[in-house]
């Protein structure tokens, strides 16, 4: 197989003011003709500069200092920029990770398509329209012709994908660089955008870098799969083989940090990896990995390992493989135990820490904590001079569920089909339209402000992005310190207000200080951060530690059901396991209730008691988290499910297809809001709402599909 | 006492100002955050420069802020009465007597020994020719200015240009032997430090600035008490005592018209932003209605209203300064309501996508209040385009009154300014010969002011720009040096660093 891509040596500096940032350091690879090579690796690991160094579109302040990046016989570095600027685009094509932001709003798919083609092919007029439609076909493009002449807003962020996927076909590249293709999109998305870089690729024959922090995504598309940490890639191989047995620790514990249903049966808290990515500022002695590897002794930290093989062509860049060193570690078996047990004895401190402010409230009381009932929360559109309504964007459309003490509801569904505004109405921080939310039994629509506010300390949000979610002008004390003050938890009465607090003597003030600095010591100790973190700001931490802090906000008021609005998608594998086993352990010490929401099923399977499955507005199915995981009814259910990427090969399920993107919730199709996309489609579907079918006491769909109850008719 | 301090209203509200500058320096002293940005300042080469020249602005407009009447003592029928007198004057006034009271018949050019007008002079033999009469005053102690002018200059200046030259090694030793202190090092390799451009502060364009400005300075101070070193008006008044007067004036109009319209664009922006719906529709109304109406005709309608109502109560103003000063007083008042829209309209931008925020979000969860957010989240937030817009601002506003004056809605005639000066050296530009020095001079000072200025909203501007902040320019700048001191660099790179991570 004669190489396309041969990467040699690789060196990428990025200078910042201070310091130079080796982002790429000796990297080698090489991808065939029609081979997909995933490059795997963490945040902050030098996967995108990779790309960006071999299309040579690097930043101001980046720079490639050695290295050699052949395309073919041509020395990519060595050329001058104009013809530089033929490759690009031509030979090698690159899509980036948000179709939103990679295609110019003003300017139409034909217009940029056509672009690409005047450029490289100097086809103009019909020709160029001819060959546009053909690559449109190509990506699948229902109603080429019609279409090509709208503007990227007017389609959805699947077809902007594939609109992206257009353009860089169009230069007809030897090589495609996919950043992250599918990581913005939803997974019934990303199994459709899969798909069909696959088939691309069986009938191009190009070669596909594919960057990638999915390890799913990796496992479902590539050949063969590099591992990438800290600059460097630490391990080849072939994707059977990588899969079945990940040679170099940092894998391994990758792999492991995957939460599961497996997991969760086991009672296994996932394998986090200790610390962070070492900043790339600094001159590596030793294995990059050492300072958080279980395995690591006295040689990694002084020497940097070379590559060793383990089998055929799976290398492995790791002491352990070597020859001379003793070999005591089982190759290819799931994670060591001993890293568990270190993991444990941390966890131990922590949970000391965390017993002592359990609260009286009894966690084992089974009483429903929330019920939700038929919430709606409509979004009126304005148009026109005098802003009159003119319709409702439908964004929760009689939702109804129940979470009970120390229990974990997740929510599950696509962007867009209204999970994060459950949660906000529920919070009351959004003005709902119509139903009821009944908190231990009292109503909290329609409170007035004063009594909400005196519950509000009851229930508790964590966002998705930890870099927005905190202030970045607040040190992490007063962060904390906000919910505590506005509050007043500790005060029985709590409602005097600032005045009555400046009247109150100095002493009484420093005594309640003293308290308060002790109470948000322990708050960042249960969260396993150390209390020196308090006097730091936001912008110190990384993106674990920030949703740490963020979470630690959230338990300062002693909530007792916390709304967790996707906290672990904007972070790492490794990362989100730590944030996972932390929510854990505080539900089981703390008795907390939890309405996860999430697109993520994995996710949902490690954590959720009951699941509840939302489209458009809607809860479609719901269930415990086995009935509705193993045995979905709902098609859509189904569909989604199908799509998730997994990682073991066998147990995949065939990817059932869905047409088409979520319609909009401003015009939900009549009938079934699923109809349109569903394989099943009756006519009845197409009339009226399924009312519920119930399968077991918990399990219930909405599906004509099966036995309909008369008694919900809904409209 | 000798004198009776009077306080004007512009004055009070200097006052005030520094007094809240000192106070928010403080309490940035303090916070180890709020400093971070401003050291970024301190490590910006341009940036220090300019304050050097601003300094030096500042510090003669302080001086030209500290008023009182001195003491007249006069016979009053036998009992010796004493009064103040009507003139307020100033320290910068009392301090440049020479230059304040040395006043010629007319125009005179910089550094002449003859009046730029011809007049009869009775010759000793009393015959009568029409010639340029001496001055009183400048070049009066040569004997032939014809031939002793240009040696006597040139030796005065250099006289003046050494004692500057005096003053400022003595300031670089004093900094040098400071540094040596901080890094506890020897005097000579603090020194040697500074000359090689290797401190984290950029004391080596800090001192060359110095230098140059000591020197002019230097020279134009021994100069000045012999020549008219910018010539003279139209009545003979020294145009360098009108320049130095006139940064007071420009002074004020940037800092406390700023201070004026920050009310507004805080509250008015942020509000809108903050809760939409008809608060926003109000204010959105208010400053779009307030920014289509010519800044200009707005300006000029209030400000002839303003002096309809000054001139029919004379009686409320004892002195003529006080006059002057209330004029200028109202005409920042009315310059920061007229301005405020655009800050408003960025706050309210800025506002509107800080909002939506999920810390602003969290914050509602925990019930805190409208007024504590926006006091404790967003305030802080926006802080940054308040402080650069406000800079920026700052030069705008000195150029404004430039131009009101010559439109003739500026500031009082009897009070200085460089729009006045301007004004007022507009109608000798058509003479010939041309009167040019009145023009020059105002322009220069102003060049001067104003480009400092800028160069330090430039600086601050970046330093609070969080995309700014890895750009390589010193590297670039720099290259062979840094691989050359590594160990040394990392020392000054990590300084700032070090108390962080406590």
């Amino acid at each position: 197989m004669s190489a396309v891509l041969r990467i040699q040596n690789l060196e990428t500096v990025l200078h910042t003011e201070t310091t130079a940032v080796r982002a790429v350091d000796g990297l080698t690879l090489e991808i065939g003709k029609g081979e997909t090579f995933a490059l795997l690796g963490e945040s902050g690991s030098g996967k995108s500069m990779t790309a960006l160094s071999v299309m040579r579109l690097l930043p101001d302040s980046g720079e490639i200092v050695r290295g050699s990046v052949r395309l073919g016989e041509k020395d990519l570095l060595l050329l001058p920029e104009a013809a530089m600027r033929n490759i690009r685009g031509r030979r090698i094509s690159m899509i980036f990770q948000e179709p939103m932001l990679s295609l110019n709003p003003v300017m139409t798919v034909a217009a940029q398509i056509g672009e690409v083609l005047r450029r490289h092919f100097d086809l103009h007029g019909v020709t160029e329209q001819k060959r546009t439609l053909e690559i449109l076909n190509q990506v699948g493009i229902p109603d080429a012709p019609r279409r090509m002449h709208e503007y990227p807003f007017q389609f959805s962020g699947g077809m902007k994908q594939r609109m992206m996927i257009a353009m860089a076909l169009a230069g007809e590249p030897e090589l495609l660089i996919a950043d992250e293709p599918t990581t913005a999109l939803d997974v019934t998305i990303q199994a459709q955008v899969l798909d069909l870089m696959r088939s691309l690729q069986q009938r191009n024959g190009m070669a596909i870098l594919l960057i990638t922090h999915d390890l799913g995504v990796a496992a479902e598309t590539a050949h063969r799969v590099g591992i990438m940490y800290a600059g460097e890639i630490v391990e080849t191989a072939p994707r059977e083989a990588f899969f079945r047995g990940p040679a170099h620790p940092y894998s391994r514990k990758l792999l492991a940090s995957l939460p599961g249903r497996d997991r969760r049966r086991q009672g296994l808290r996932l394998a986090a990896i200790n610390g962070n990515v070492p900043p790339l500022s600094q001159e590596f002695a030793g294995c990059r990995f050492a300072d958080r590897c279980d395995h690591a002794w006295e040689l990694c930290h002084e020497a940097a390992p070379g590559w060793a093989i383990v089998a055929g062509e799976h290398h492995v860049r790791c002491h352990l493989f070597n020859r001379d060193t003793p070999s005591w570690i089982d190759r290819g078996v799931a994670p060591s135990q001993p890293a568990e047990n270190i993991l444990d004895k941390t966890d131990a401190l922590h949970e000391s820490a965390a017993g002592a402010m359990v609260r009286n409230a009894a966690a084992t009381d089974d009483a429903c904590l929330l019920s939700v009932s038929d919430l709606k929360v409509h979004f009126p559109i304005r148009k026109g001079l005098m802003k009159s309504v003119v319709g409702h964007v439908r964004a929760v459309d009689g939702v109804s569920l129940q979470i009970c003490r120390g229990k974990t509801l997740a929510l599950v569904g696509e962007s867009g089909c209204g999970k994060t505004t459950v949660g906000k109405g529920i919070l009351q921080l959004i003005p709902t339209t119509s139903g009821s939310v009944r908190y231990n039994g009292l109503e909290l629509v329609g409170m007035k402000r004063d009594r909400l506010r005196r519950l509000r300390a009851d229930f508790q949000l964590i966002f998705q992005d930890p870099y927005s979610s905190l202030n970045p002008r607040m040190r992490v004390v007063d962060i904390i310190e906000e919910g505590i003050n506005s509050l007043h938890v500790e005060d029985a009465n709590g409602e005097d207000n600032d005045g009555r607090q400046r009247g109150a003597s100095q002493l009484k003030r420093r005594q309640r200080k003293e308290l308060q600095g002790k109470r948000i010591d322990a708050l960042l100790e249960s969260v396993g951060l150390p209390r020196e973190t308090k006097w730091r700001y936001p912008h110190e931490f990384s993106g674990g530690q920030r949703q740490r802090i963020a979470i630690a906000r959230a338990l300062a008021v002693n909530p007792k059901l916390i709304v967790c609005d996707e906290p672990t998608s904007a972070l790492d594998v490794s990362v989100q396991a730590q944030i996972l086993n932390l929510l854990k352990e505080l539900q089981t010490n703390l008795g907390l209730a939890y309405l996860f929401i999430t697109h993520n099923i994995s996710v949902v399977e490690y954590l959720a008691d009951e699941v509840a499955v939302m489209y458009l507005g809607r809860i479609v199915e719901r269930g415990t988290v086995d009935e509705v995981l193993t045995s979905p009814r709902h098609p859509y259910t189904q569909a989604l499910l199908s799509a998730v990427p997994v990682i073991e090969l066998e147990s995949k399920r065939p990817v059932i297809h869905l047409r088409g993107d979520l319609p909009s919730p401003a015009n939900p199709p009549a009938g079934c809001h699923f109809h349109p996309r569903c394989p099943h489609a009756m006519p009845i579907c197409r009339e009226v709402y399924p009312a519920t079918s119930t399968f077991s006491p918990t399990h219930t769909t909405r599906c004509y599909l099966y036995p309909q109850e008369e008694d919900s008719q809904q409209a | 006492m000798p004198f009776k301090p009077v306080i004007l209203w512009t004055d009070a509200l200097v006052y005030l100002l520094v007094a809240v500058v000192l106070v928010l320096v403080w309490h940035i002293r303090r916070n180890e955050y709020l400093l971070v940005p401003w050291r970024r300042v301190g490590h910006s080469a341009s940036g220090m420069a300019a304050l050097v020249v601003l300094i030096f602005f500042v510090a003669v407009g302080l001086l030209d802020t500290v008023h009182m009447r001195p003491i007249v003592e006069h016979d009053n029928g036998g009992a010796r009465e004493t009064a103040y007198s009507v003139d307020v004057l100033s320290v910068l006034d009392i301090i440049a007597t020479p230059l304040r009271t040395r006043v010629e018949k007319t125009y005179s050019a910089p550094f002449a020994a003859h009046l730029y007008a011809r007049e009869m002079v009775e010759l000793p033999d009393g015959g009568q020719t029409r010639e340029f009469p001496r001055l009183k005053y400048g070049g009066a102690h040569l004997q032939d200015p014809e031939t002793q002018l240009v040696p006597d200059v040139a030796s005065r200046a250099a006289a003046g240009a050494g004692a500057g030259m005096l003053v400022w090694s003595l300031l670089v030793t004093l900094l040098a032997a400071r540094l040596a202190r901080q890094r506890n090092e020897t005097f000579m390799s603090a020194l040697a430090a500074i000359w090689r451009r290797t401190t984290p502060t950029p004391w080596y364009a800090v001192c060359i600035t110095l230098a140059l400005m000591l020197l002019l300075s230097g020279a134009a101070l021994a100069l000045c008490g012999n020549y008219h070193i910018f010539g003279t008006d139209k009545v003979g008044q020294d145009v360098f005592y009108l320049s130095l007067k006139s940064i007071r004036t420009g002074l004020v109009i940037g800092t406390l018209t700023t201070l004026m319209m920050l009310p507004f664009a805080l509250l008015l922006g942020i509000t809108a932003g903050y809760f939409r719906g008809w608060v926003d529709d109000v204010i959105q109304y208010l400053y779009t209605t307030l920014s289509s109406i010519p800044s200009v005709l707005l300006i000029a309608a209030a400000v002839l209203m303003m002096q309809v109502y000054i001139e029919t109560r004379p009686e409320l103003f004892d002195t003529v300064a006080a006059r002057a000063d209330l004029r200028l007083l109202f005409l920042c008042v009315i310059l920061g309501v007229t301005s405020w829209t655009g800050l408003c309209r960025l706050l309210r931008g800025e506002t509107l996508k800080l909002r939506e925020m999920e810390y602003i979000q969290a914050a509602h969860a925990f019930g805190v209040s409208h007024w504590r957010i926006i006091s404790r989240h967003i305030l802080p937030n926006v802080m940054h385009i308040v402080l650069i817009s406000t800079v920026m601002d700052f030069s705008g506003l000195v150029l404004a009154e430039a131009v009101l004056s010559y439109v003739g809605v500026g500031v009082d005639p009897s009070m200085i300014s460089f729009g006045t000066m301007i004004n007022a050296a507009r109608m000798e530009m058509a003479r010939e010969p041309m009167v040019w020095w009145a023009l020059l001079a105002a322009f220069s000072f102003m060049f001067a002011l104003v480009l400092s200025a800028n160069m330090f909203a430039d600086a601050v501007q970046n330093a609070f720009d969080p995309r700014a902040r890895t750009l390589p320019t010193r590297i670039r700048a720099f290259p062979r040096k840094r691989k050359q001191e590594p160990a040394a660099d990392i020392a000054a790179a990590a300084g700032p660093n070090d108390s962080f991570s406590r």
